[in-house]
């Protein structure tokens, strides 16, 4: 066991998780509101408007992110036409086309945790909100949505786990993540175990602490129903 | 539309058996991953700390790391360490051991962690009176298990194995390092070869999901009969 | 239920455990598959290429069968010194680094490198020597570094991943730029074609032979470079212990050169002769 190539690898790569962490963090809050917005969208009665929010869901859930990653970077940046646009100064980059992808990916994960978290408050409470004259429109921003994202912690927190793994596809386009420097790493100096439990252990502990501020977070926001 | 001809020109056949390579990995890493989570479900339910230690180590470590780095790990290291095992028993040729069985056991060890989790919270779901009545009737530990909790797990569990198969299915997307020509690597082939990325990769998302679709209606179909009598 | 989750069980223990076991005489010699004209695949995905048909010419010598392999880039060198072949012939460059790990052969063929830009790119036209010898070094050199690190300032390169080109850019001889590194030379063609890349490094005839087949616009730039980062000529990369097969490929290489093959090997993949 190399120790000193792990201690040498340890700074490398505890910068690489600092743009892991920007992959993360930009692509969750682009993909909460993306999620908000097709969850919103697949409880609407418009049978053409449900079928294209579940559409979108079906088809980003039922691929795999390295597929969506590998589109819009190598397959959008084939068309001619787009490298004409100003899309292109945005596409060129693969910090954004890795955005997007990540950005869509959640945004699906997410609308359907959140639609799940809609349909199960209890109708009653819905009741009491409009018998005491409350509007439509005030029930939904302020009774809806706040009980939606308090019932959804559990289950957003495992997305936001999972979308840290899949931030370990950016490496794929370039992007040197954590993943990618330890990959790096590894194809030099042929030691991948050591190298693993470097990275590994740096993933394992940003699991730990979103688990645990999400553990907190539903403590905090619990009430009883 | 050429492109996926069959025959010399198209890529058709060669991406019509990189689908079957995609469903042959993800049936044999499911199953693997069984094999994993029939070791390690038992290790943590069980009483003993340490045990539930190892359980525990295993589904965290695995569920919390990078599908890829898994899989890196793996193909870099595992020969080297079966070959190592290998020599401890005196056999000091080398193993060739081939890219299917890489490929399907690099994914069935990240299937069996999910897997382990599924049948963890099914067992535990089970209500107690259950496991007392098997006791108190007197049947052997080994029936106590297959004739009565067993079934009960499956029926419990089939929803949630079915998420585990769409994760064992898009995840063997990934183990293009080993060489497997699946959906992904073959896009890949077939996209450098032509130029023509942006099609051969839309393709392959189409492919995934028709597999998707396909399966979960197996899955139904599976989830009604286990259902029977409930 | 029970003896089917036996049998299964046993199927997979057998698979597993036993695995394949290999005991022959054949040699197995891996390539990337993906770096013409050194080694590529037809359209039939038969590895083909100046490697292909050099290791065949090499085997006749050694008098023993080959089989090749193919392999990613990035994970040659792990496959080698995990028995997945027992040799490699796939452009790889005889450097200090990987002598760390493996064993090289006597060169068999050179390749000098390039940068390349598309045709309209501010860096056409560089004011610099044909090549440059980075082992020779000298007042030539240095001029052409210290224009190469002033037209590339802040651009991006890109690579294939763990290359010799990639040590070169990452050397510190041109400076600062923003390096990007890809699994193939494929992906760094792509980028490079789709304007993604302001300029990129590989084997200069990787460039023609990408212009050529795609017909692409890509030119060539700046000097061609040899020596230094860029190693000692192509080798057949072998494990360290396995010193009778280095042998056996030296003195295949040195029948082999001096009857003419490689070179006539060389000039009909490459165009001109290639051969060390």
């Amino acid at each position: 066991m190399d120790f000193e190539l792990m201690i040498n690898s340890f700074p490398k790569l505890l910068n690489a998780t600092v743009i892991t962490l920007k992959l993360l963090s930009v692509s969750l809050i682009v993909g909460l509101f993306i999620g908000l917005l097709f969850a919103i969208l697949r409880l609407n009665k418009n049978i053409f408007i449900n079928k294209f929010a579940y559409g979108y869901s079906y088809v980003f859930r039922g691929t795999p992110l390295l597929v969506q990653i590998f589109i819009i970077y190598f397959g959008l940046g084939q068309i001619e036409y787009l490298r004409s646009t100003f899309l292109w100064v945005i596409l060129k980059e693969p910090y954004w086309c890795a955005i997007i992808a990540f950005a869509l990916n959640t945004g699906a994960y997410t609308s359907e945790i959140l639609r799940s978290a809609f349909q199960t408050i209890k109708p009653g409470i819905i009741e009491a909100g409009k018998s005491l004259g409350i509007s439509n429109k005030i029930i939904f921003y302020k009774i809806q949505i706040p009980i939606a994202i308090r019932q959804s912690l559990p289950a957003y927190g495992n997305e936001i786990i999972l979308m840290m793994k899949g931030t370990s596809l950016a490496s794929t386009v370039t992007l040197m993540d954590l993943t990618g420097v330890a990959k790096y790493i590894i194809s030099t100096t042929f030691k991948p175990i050591e190298v693993f439990i470097v990275a590994g252990g740096i993933y394992l502990f940003m699991t730990f602490v979103i688990h645990n501020v999400i553990k907190f977070l539903e403590k905090k926001y619990s009430f009883s129903q | 539309m050429e492109l996926l001809a069959f025959g010399k020109t198209g890529w058709g056949d060669e991406l019509f058996y990189a689908t079957l390579m995609t469903i042959a990995v993800s049936i044999t890493a499911m199953f693997i991953g069984f094999f994993f989570a029939s070791i390690f479900t038992p290790l943590k339910l069980s009483k003993h700390k340490s045990l539930n230690l190892i359980g525990n180590f295993y589904t965290t470590v695995i569920r919390g790391v990078p599908e890829l780095l898994v899989i890196y790990l793996f193909f870099f290291g595992g020969s080297g360490a079966i070959m190592f095992v290998a020599s401890m028993f005196g056999y000091n040729d080398y193993i060739e051991i081939n890219a299917f069985i890489t490929g399907s056991f690099a994914i069935g060890i990240i299937s069996g962690a999910y897997s382990t989790e599924v049948f963890r919270g099914a067992i535990q779901s089970i209500d107690k009176g259950q496991f007392e009545a098997a006791k108190v009737l007197g049947f052997s530990k080994f029936s106590q298990f297959y004739k009565i909790i067993l079934p009960q797990m499956l029926r419990l569990a089939i929803p949630n194995l079915s998420n585990v198969w769409q994760i064992t299915l898009k995840d063997t997307s990934l183990i293009s390092v080993t060489g497997l020509v699946e959906i992904m690597r073959q896009s890949y082939i077939a996209a450098g070869s032509t130029r023509d990325p942006l099609f051969f990769y839309c393709f392959a998302a189409v492919l995934y999901l028709l597999l998707t679709y396909f399966s979960m209606k197996f899955i139904n179909k599976l989830e009604v009969r286990y259902s029977r009598g409930y | 239920m029970n003896t089917f989750k036996k049998t299964i069980f046993s199927v997979l223990a057998s698979l597993l455990i036993i695995g394949n076991v290999y005991a022959s005489d054949k040699i197995r010699i891996g390539t990337e598959g993906a770096y013409p004209p050194w080694n590529s695949k037809d359209a039939s995905g038969k590895l083909i290429g100046f490697e292909v048909e050099l290791a065949w010419s090499l085997c006749r010598y050694m008098e023993k069968q080959c089989v090749i392999v193919e392999q990613d880039w990035d994970g040659m060198i792990p496959a080698l010194i995990m028995r997945k072949f027992d040799a490699i012939m796939a452009g790889m460059s005889i450097t200090a680094e990987r002598q760390k790990a493996i064993s090289f052969s006597q060169g068999y063929a050179d390749e000098v490198a390039s940068l390349a830009v598309m045709k309209g790119s501010s860096l056409e036209g560089m004011d610099t020597p044909e090549g440059i010898n980075l082992t020779l070094g000298g007042s030539e050199v240095n001029k052409a570094l210290k224009t190469l690190t002033g037209a590339l300032a802040g651009k991006t390169v890109c690579v294939q991943t763990a290359t010799i080109h990639q040590n070169f850019l990452e050397s510190g001889d041109v400076g600062k730029i923003n390096l990007r590194t890809y699994k193939t030379q494929d992906e760094v063609n792509l980028d490079l074609a789709s304007g993604r890349c302001d300029a990129a490094l590989a084997a200069a005839v990787a460039f023609t032979d990408y212009a050529e087949k795609s017909g692409k616009s890509v030119v060539l730039v700046g000097p061609t470079f040899s020596g230094g980062a860029f190693g000692n000529g192509v080798g057949v990369g072998i494990r360290q212990d396995d010193t009778e097969l280095l042998k056996a490929f030296n003195k295949a290489i040195e029948k082999a050169r001096k009857n003419g093959d490689i070179s006539r090997i060389a000039t009909k993949w490459f165009g001109f002769d290639a051969s060390m």
